[in-house]
């Protein structure tokens, strides 16, 4: 009864110190425990209706871990084949330039099998935002090798590590969609801490503002974890993350108003 | 008010009509022998007459994932394209079947199997009118055999894919994209604007308007209970195609001994062949499908109660004739005559197959 009491006089408006965005249901979400993909969701979604698209926003979900994104994200949704999802959001932002369109796209989705439509969609210059989640693995098939592997990693179509000379290299995609004219503002960022949560956030809205002004493509790398296809804890995915993934995926901007930096 | 009469190619009516009809983006990538579409909008500026939207994308798979996303607004949107492109769609076209999504999609066949060759073919009647793609699905097929129903089959074509929310394919080939002929012009639809989209298609990704639920567009279903319920309603659609909308055209059929099916390009030559038959005293008529899925089935039925035989004439190794044979149920003969590769058969050597065929021995 106590409890109950206490409870009740915690329960109060002027109490509230954080509120689930309405823009993400209520489903139980798909990812595993301690993915970055819930956070990814989130801060999208809070930064939709922060900046009140709800309205106007047509947002893509690829193939991959998120390809239930629009089981989550409580917008108008598009879920497109495999790595095609530049060129729906292409076609609807062409078809109705006041609107923001986004698409949702893992490493695989579009880094392997999408690159085409992800190199010329930038290089369109389509004016539309690309939040892409690179976690070196394929996450939803059981952790294969994803074109972003990094060298020496095992998955399970590397189980003895990924060999260059058998298997290629990582394909760093956004610092190739930086050199193209047609990208405005790419960065790489990361959801891991509080403090990264916020950056990524504001890069995100800095993106949904540029896409706004039509400046071209804004395109978000979030570098995240996939501790099953790791097969790690989320603490020891998260950590694994910094030591081996940031120094080949450093965080930052790449590209900012059109420019590359010149660390990049 | 004067009809427009004008000389034009079938592609470039297929385009003129594409920009009359009200259509909100084409999205296509070039191959012969159908490159004309692009290049007639291209120059017709269609942006500046009605605000349609035309895009090159970078492949066949590109233009293809363009229509999802636009059909996916309740956008009118078309590509073509020619047999290599339109394999390559198939993966696109199996995902906007099963997402229930409408668009227009033009194939001017060319003779294959692989690059094959640039010459009119009938070789992708069993891609077309079966599925092409992978899972259970039907496109409604639409074989047009002069210019004029080129420019036709956009208007009827957009019509059906709404009333039935599902893609519809052109099937043309390198002849008909490519001859002249006169076509009569219609006069310019208005394209719909956001508001009459709302009301008119209200699954429509739009925008979560004024609070309503969000709509999604997505040919995913997890749950194999509701995916096999997704699936039976997809072919109570088929159903209610093939029950409503078969389209076909007879020609000299009462008094007929023997008839061509034939379609297209084919139809085109077979009634030249009628004409030439009819003079050696064959009573000849034509039965040809407009439709081809909803395939006639019926008609060449109640034919083959009548006919002594019927020749399919196709330019393909024999694809139409295996649905001639399932409508005609052993009531009477069926031969299949064919060219492959680009060849296109020559009126007389028809007639001599319907005699070699049929009379001889």
């Amino acid at each position: 009864m106590t409890e109950t009491t206490i409870k009740s006089d915690i329960i109060k408006p002027e109490n509230l110190v954080y509120k689930k965005t309405d823009l993400m249901t209520d489903k139980v979400l798909s990812y595993c425990p301690g993915c970055g993909h819930g956070t990814t969701h989130r801060i999208v979604m809070e930064v939709i209706e922060e900046m009140g698209l709800m309205e106007d926003t047509i947002g893509i979900a690829p193939v991959g871990c998120s390809v239930l994104a629009y089981e989550f994200m409580n917008v108008d949704m598009q879920q497109a084949a495999h790595g095609r999802a530049p060129a729906l959001a292409t076609a609807v932002k062409r078809l109705m330039p006041h609107k923001t369109v986004f698409t949702y796209q893992g490493d695989g989705d579009l880094a392997a099998i999408g690159t085409a439509e992800t190199i010329h969609a930038a290089n369109r210059g389509e004016n539309i935002t690309i939040i892409f989640i690179n976690n070196g693995i394929y996450g939803m098939t059981g952790g294969q090798m994803a074109p972003t592997t990094l060298p020496g990693m095992k998955s399970s179509t590397s189980p003895y590590g990924r060999d260059l000379d058998m298997m290629g290299h990582p394909l760093k995609i956004t610092e190739l969609v930086a050199q193209l004219p047609g990208t405005h503002f790419v960065t790489r960022q990361a959801v891991h801490t509080p403090a990264n949560v916020r950056k990524t956030k504001k890069a995100i809205r800095k993106a949904f503002e540029l896409q706004q002004q039509k400046v071209g493509m804004t395109f978000i790398e979030v570098v995240s974890n996939c501790n099953s296809g790791w097969k790690m804890t989320p603490v020891q995915a998260n950590q694994w993350m910094v030591e081996n993934m940031f120094p080949f995926y450093p965080l930052g901007d790449i590209k900012v108003d059109g420019e590359i930096l010149k660390n990049n | 008010m004067e009809k427009e009469l004008r000389l034009m190619k079938g592609n470039e009516a297929f385009g003129e009509a594409a920009i009359r009809a009200g259509t909100d983006g084409y999205f296509g990538y070039p191959i012969t022998p159908q490159s004309e579409v692009m290049e007639y909008l291209m120059a017709e500026k269609p942006h500046e007459r009605t605000g349609m939207v035309v895009l090159q994308a970078e492949s066949e798979v590109a233009s293809i994932n363009m229509l999802y996303g636009g059909a996916s607004c309740g956008k009118k949107v078309m590509t073509s394209s020619s047999s290599p492109g339109i394999s390559l769609m198939q993966e696109g076209i199996s995902y906007m079947a099963g997402a229930e999504l409408p668009c227009v999609i033009l194939n001017v066949v060319r003779g294959g199997p692989g690059l094959g060759t640039i010459q009119p073919s009938q070789s992708d009647y069993f891609q077309s009118t079966k599925g092409g793609g992978h899972g259970d699905y039907r496109l409604i097929t639409i074989a047009p055999s002069s210019v004029q129903e080129m420019y036709d089959s956009v208007k009827l074509g957009f019509d059906l894919a709404f009333k039935y929310r599902n893609p519809v394919l052109v099937l043309s080939d390198g002849a008909i994209g490519q001859m002249m002929e006169k076509v009569e012009i219609d006069k310019q639809v208005p394209r719909h604007t956001e508001e009459e989209i709302r009301d008119k298609y209200p699954w429509a990704t739009l925008g979560r308007y004024k609070g309503r639920e969000r709509n999604i567009i997505t040919s995913l279903d997890l749950d194999p209970a509701r995916q096999e319920r997704h699936n039976e309603a997809l072919q109570r659609k088929y159903s209610e195609i093939e029950k409503n909308e078969v389209r076909f055209e007879k020609i000299n059929c009462d008094d007929a001994e023997y008839i061509f099916v034939a379609y297209g390009t084919s139809a085109r030559i077979c009634q030249k062949s009628m004409q030439l038959a009819r003079k050696k005293g064959i009573k000849v008529g034509i039965l040809r499908p407009i439709t081809l899925f909803p395939f006639p089935y019926a008609q060449v039925e109640e034919m083959a109660e009548q006919v002594k035989g019927i020749l399919s004439v196709e330019m393909s190794a024999g694809q139409m004739v295996e649905d001639i044979l399932l409508a005609v149920k052993g009531k009477t003969r069926v031969e299949h005559y064919g060219r492959m590769g680009g060849i296109i058969p020559s009126p007389a050597e028809v007639v001599t197959a319907l005699e070699q065929k049929f009379m001889k021995g």
